[in-house]
């Protein structure tokens, strides 16, 4: 049994203590908005926030991170630079297949609260998650616009 | 309204297919009992080609009541024939229906349809697919019609309501108005009185003078969905008592499960209910992914003798099939159909030959979200299946041979799809929908399997490894007076569909488009096919043939330009003088670059560049494509790309630019970095960190211009593909004084002339 605070509920997962975060986001807990695309931290779809860092949690055993602060895409707009985050997205209509956007906004939201008003170069290193449809320019724009609205 | 669009030669080979035949299929289980294999789209074949068929047609446009639900509220609810992963057809196909409705698009609530004969609205309403950049352009009428029709229904409900005249009413947005009185009813107040009535046979859509959606970057109707974790894909289906499977396929294709050898100790791990063998593969079963895959991946197999299905041999490697190609590359072939002239003699003849070779990998569809299929046998004897596809039908006839079904107790729902790209046809034995259904009738629960992204690398239907020789002979004025290409291999309509359907002489059109059906005069042409089958599963891939076969004939043709002593450029006007189209494109694209300047040039920020030019006449649509390119530590960095597209006339420029974009992106991806190596029979690349695909730090400025020609619709899912590996292939020439004839760039590194 593990103890872990997700979205500001404390729930006790009933899993092996290896067992990555991302699964049991999605299928102890039924928070499927964070996803599965590679195993292996490459490619970004389950990001999540570990005390407000992006974090990629397919990669993270759950044990690691009992008692800190999990924030999934599902209480994004709790936060209000996830809220102005989510309205940029929906203004500049992001998403195309939008399977990698829940790690994108959370790796954004990330960015902007660490960096509000980020240069080209912020972007760049801190978005690295992986999108086949290749909106990566809208993405930008995305937190461009969102940083903006501060 | 213009009339039935052009067919292009994948419309070809896909029209001489001919409509649904289940009692092929029938007569086929007995054969392909056990691991319901596969055609692709599981379709009879006529006898004889229906060439001339109409690609859409209005056959189902009046069934108003299938597609269309108008609840009290105002919802409106419409069942899409297509299948929505990324390309915006619920957006787009419901701002057709808006338009002629006369309602609120954002009233709209969009599903994809089930299995049924009301949804088939391609090949003269025979069939249905979501690809081939088709939907909008073979059903934009239908859904016109189907919107007219229901709006003439509730404008007849709402007279009767009103005691007036039929004729006295009119329409706002979500509204019937009896302007006289000034009343009006919401259509929500409407519908089920509209419901009731006959159908009308004669409704009109409106004269296009009048669109007020139709032609503007109308909102998408998914964004917020997708953009607060909410929209829900197929890997995120949960049923009440599922249990979740996960697999391990044999290391090659073609082996089969003997022995798992340390079965009671896997039946100990944690929440593994049980394990099994399955053709081809191991499953285990458990109460979470997670736990399944950590239990099959322990699994020690005794893999045995290689089964009937296709096997993949022991010494296959890409490299070798490379060279496989080559040994083909001066056989006799097969002439696709756009031959003339006498290309070998007009080549014996010619003032200079140019000869080059060109070829590219075996590529993965990388869509985001791994494959996975949800099935639940019911007590009343029916079978639900939640699976991602770009073909409903094909999937409820395999799924019922597998389940042993009548089609008909088949329910298959189509979830949003995380990308596709031609992933989610059915391309033969290996299917998550086929395991999940063997397992929930073994274990007598829900089943969801899902693969994990290395089983879905190894099990992919890849696009094919291509290769052409490519021989030009100029005139003594530097014209070009023939070309013949020769492209050995096997695309995906061969492979799948079989060389019963190639027509006569046999001609895979998904492995000759792009060398073949290109736009310039050249009177001595010939592309010729010859046969060499894939041992490895091969499918579509974004823009199919094109994604490759634009790249060497369009970097081939640079090479032509330069030993004419021509510019790239002016050397593509002079052999499209007689297409005013094919011209304006260009001034387009120029136009949209800022001017043609081939380059090198050093720009603001220091970089020393070079610009290069492709064409492509993918789908129905043409496309011209320039490429600004530097280098920098042996790679390529593209920074800007400059895409004029005609479609000849659209229905919402923002998703047709965001589609271009996309297809952009891919096309330099799969040019820059991608590539699955064989060896030993078995894919080397099994996840992103050896499977390089292009990341935000790649990602060049993508500017687009839409071209409204007035031509026939045609498609905008793809055509933005092919253009861009030549296009940014002619600028590495320019830099580095070297072509680069094999893909992907990065197999080489590039260094400065």
């Amino acid at each position: 049994m593990v103890e872990i605070s997700v979205n500001g509920a404390t729930r006790r997962v009933d899993v092996e203590g290896d067992t990555p975060l991302l699964w049991v986001l999605r299928d102890t807990l039924g928070l499927t908005g964070t996803k599965y695309g590679c195993g292996v931290a490459q490619c970004g779809a389950c990001t999540v926030l570990i005390e407000g860092a992006a974090m990629r949690s397919c990669q993270l055993p759950v044990e690691s991170v009992a008692g800190q602060r999990i924030t999934t895409i599902e209480a994004i707009e709790a936060d209000p630079v996830g809220a102005r985050l989510v309205a940029a997205w929906v203004a500049l209509d992001v998403p195309q297949c939008g399977y990698c956007q829940s790690g994108q906004l959370m790796a954004a939201t990330a960015l902007l609260k660490e960096t509000p008003q980020p240069a080209e170069a912020d972007i760049a290193a801190a978005m690295t998650n992986l999108c086949r449809c290749g909106t990566y320019n809208m993405i930008a724009a995305g937190i461009r616009q969102a940083a903006d609205a501060a | 309204m213009r009339g039935q669009p052009a067919m292009t030669r994948l419309d070809d080979a896909l029209a001489t297919l001919g409509p649904i035949a289940p009692r092929n299929l029938s007569r086929r289980a007995g054969l392909l009992a056990g691991f319901g294999g596969g055609l692709l789209l599981a379709i009879g074949v006529p006898p004889q080609p229906a060439r001339a068929q109409a690609m859409g047609g209005i056959a189902h446009a009046r069934k108003v009541s299938a597609y269309l639900t108008i609840q009290p509220d105002g919802r409106i609810r419409l069942l899409n024939p297509f299948a929505e992963g990324g390309q915006g057809i619920h957006t787009a196909v419901a701002q057709i229906v808006a338009e002629e409705l006369d309602a609120d698009l954002a009233a709209f609530e969009v599903t994809t349809a089930p299995a049924g004969a009301d949804y088939q609205v391609l090949f003269n309403g025979t069939r249905r697919v979501t690809g081939g950049s088709f939907s909008i352009r073979n059903s934009f009428q239908h859904f016109r019609v189907l919107g007219a029709t229901a709006r003439a229904m509730l404008v007849t409900a709402g007279a009767a309501r009103l005691g007036v005249p039929a004729a006295d009413i009119t329409t706002e947005p979500g509204f019937v108005l009896h302007a006289a009185s000034a009343r009006r009813i919401p259509y929500g107040d409407l519908a089920a009185a509209a419901a009731a009535l006959p159908v009308p046979g004669d409704a009109e859509p409106k004269s296009p003078a009048r669109f007020r959606l139709i032609g503007t970057p109308a909102r998408r109707l998914d964004t917020r969905a997708k953009s607060t974790g909410a929209a829900q894909y197929g890997i995120d289906m949960r049923v009440e008592g599922m249990l979740q499977g996960a697999i391990l396929h044999a290391p090659r294709a073609g082996a089969e499960p003997g022995e798992v050898l340390n079965e009671a100790a896997l039946k100990a791990m944690p929440g593994v209910h049980s394990v099994h063998r399955l053709p081809g593969a191991v499953a285990v079963l458990a109460d979470s992914f997670w736990r399944a895959r950590r239990a099959v991946e322990a699994a020690e197999v005794a893999w045995t003798a290689l089964s009937g299905q296709p096997v993949v041999p022991e010494d296959f490697s890409s490299d070798g099939m490379r060279e496989a190609l080559r040994a083909q590359a001066d056989a006799p072939g097969n002439p696709a159909r756009d031959a003339q002239g006498d290309a070998p003699a007009a080549l014996r003849s010619a003032a200079k030959v140019i000869t080059a070779d060109y070829d590219a990998p075996y590529l993965a569809h990388a869509q985001l979200e791994p494959p996975s299929a949800t099935v639940r046998f019911n007590a009343d004897g029916t079978l639900d299946v939640w699976t991602p596809n770009q073909a409903p039908e094909a999937f409820q006839a395999i799924a019922a041979r597998e389940a042993a079904l009548d089609a008909g107790r088949v329910r298959i729902h189509s979830p949003l799809m995380g990308g596709f790209f031609g992933r989610h046809f059915t391309y033969g034995q290996y299917h998550p929908m086929n395991q999940a259904i063997r397992l929930a009738r073994a274990v007598d629960r829900p089943v969801k399997v899902i693969w994990s992204r290395e089983e879905e690398f190894a099990r992919d239907a890849y696009r094919p490894m291509g290769f052409a020789r490519l021989r030009a002979g100029l005139d003594s004025e530097g014209r070009l007076v023939a070309l013949h290409a020769t492209v050995p291999g096997e695309g995906p309509v061969a492979k799948h569909f079989g060389g019963a359907r190639l027509g006569n002489p046999p001609l895979d059109t998904s492995a000759v488009e792009g060398v073949a059906f290109k736009p310039y005069a050249i009177p001595n042409r010939r592309v010729d096919w010859a046969h060499v089958p894939h041992p490895v599963n091969v499918g579509f891939w974004r823009s199919v043939g094109h994604s490759m076969n634009d790249f060497f004939y369009e970097a081939f043709l640079d090479e032509v330009a330069e030993a004419a002593g021509a510019d790239p450029l002016a050397f593509r006007r002079a052999h499209l003088e007689a297409s005013p189209r094919h011209q304006a494109l260009l001034d387009a694209v120029v136009d949209l670059a800022g001017g043609w300047r081939r380059g090198p040039f050093a720009a603001a920020d220091g970089t020393r560049r070079a610009r290069g030019l492709a064409m492509a006449s993918p789908f129905g649509t043409e496309v011209a494509t320039i490429a600004e390119v530097s280098l920098r530590d042996g790679e390529a960095v593209v920074h800007d790309l400059f895409v004029a597209i005609d479609p000849g006339s659209i229905v919402n420029p923002a998703i047709i630019a965001a589609q271009v974009e996309s297809a952009a992106c891919i096309g330099l991806s799969s040019a820059a970095f991608e590539e699955v190596v064989f060896e030993g029979g078995r894919p080397q690349q099994r996840n992103f960190d050896t499977y390089r695909i292009l990341t935000r730090a790649e990602m060049p400025k993508v500017h687009v211009r839409i071209v409204q020609s007035g031509a026939p619709m045609g498609g905008v899912g793809e055509p933005g593909t092919p253009g861009v590996p030549p296009a940014v292939a002619n600028a590495i020439a320019v830099l580095t004084g070297r072509r680069v004839r094999s893909l992907p760039f990065a197999r080489n590194r590039l260094g400065e002339a």
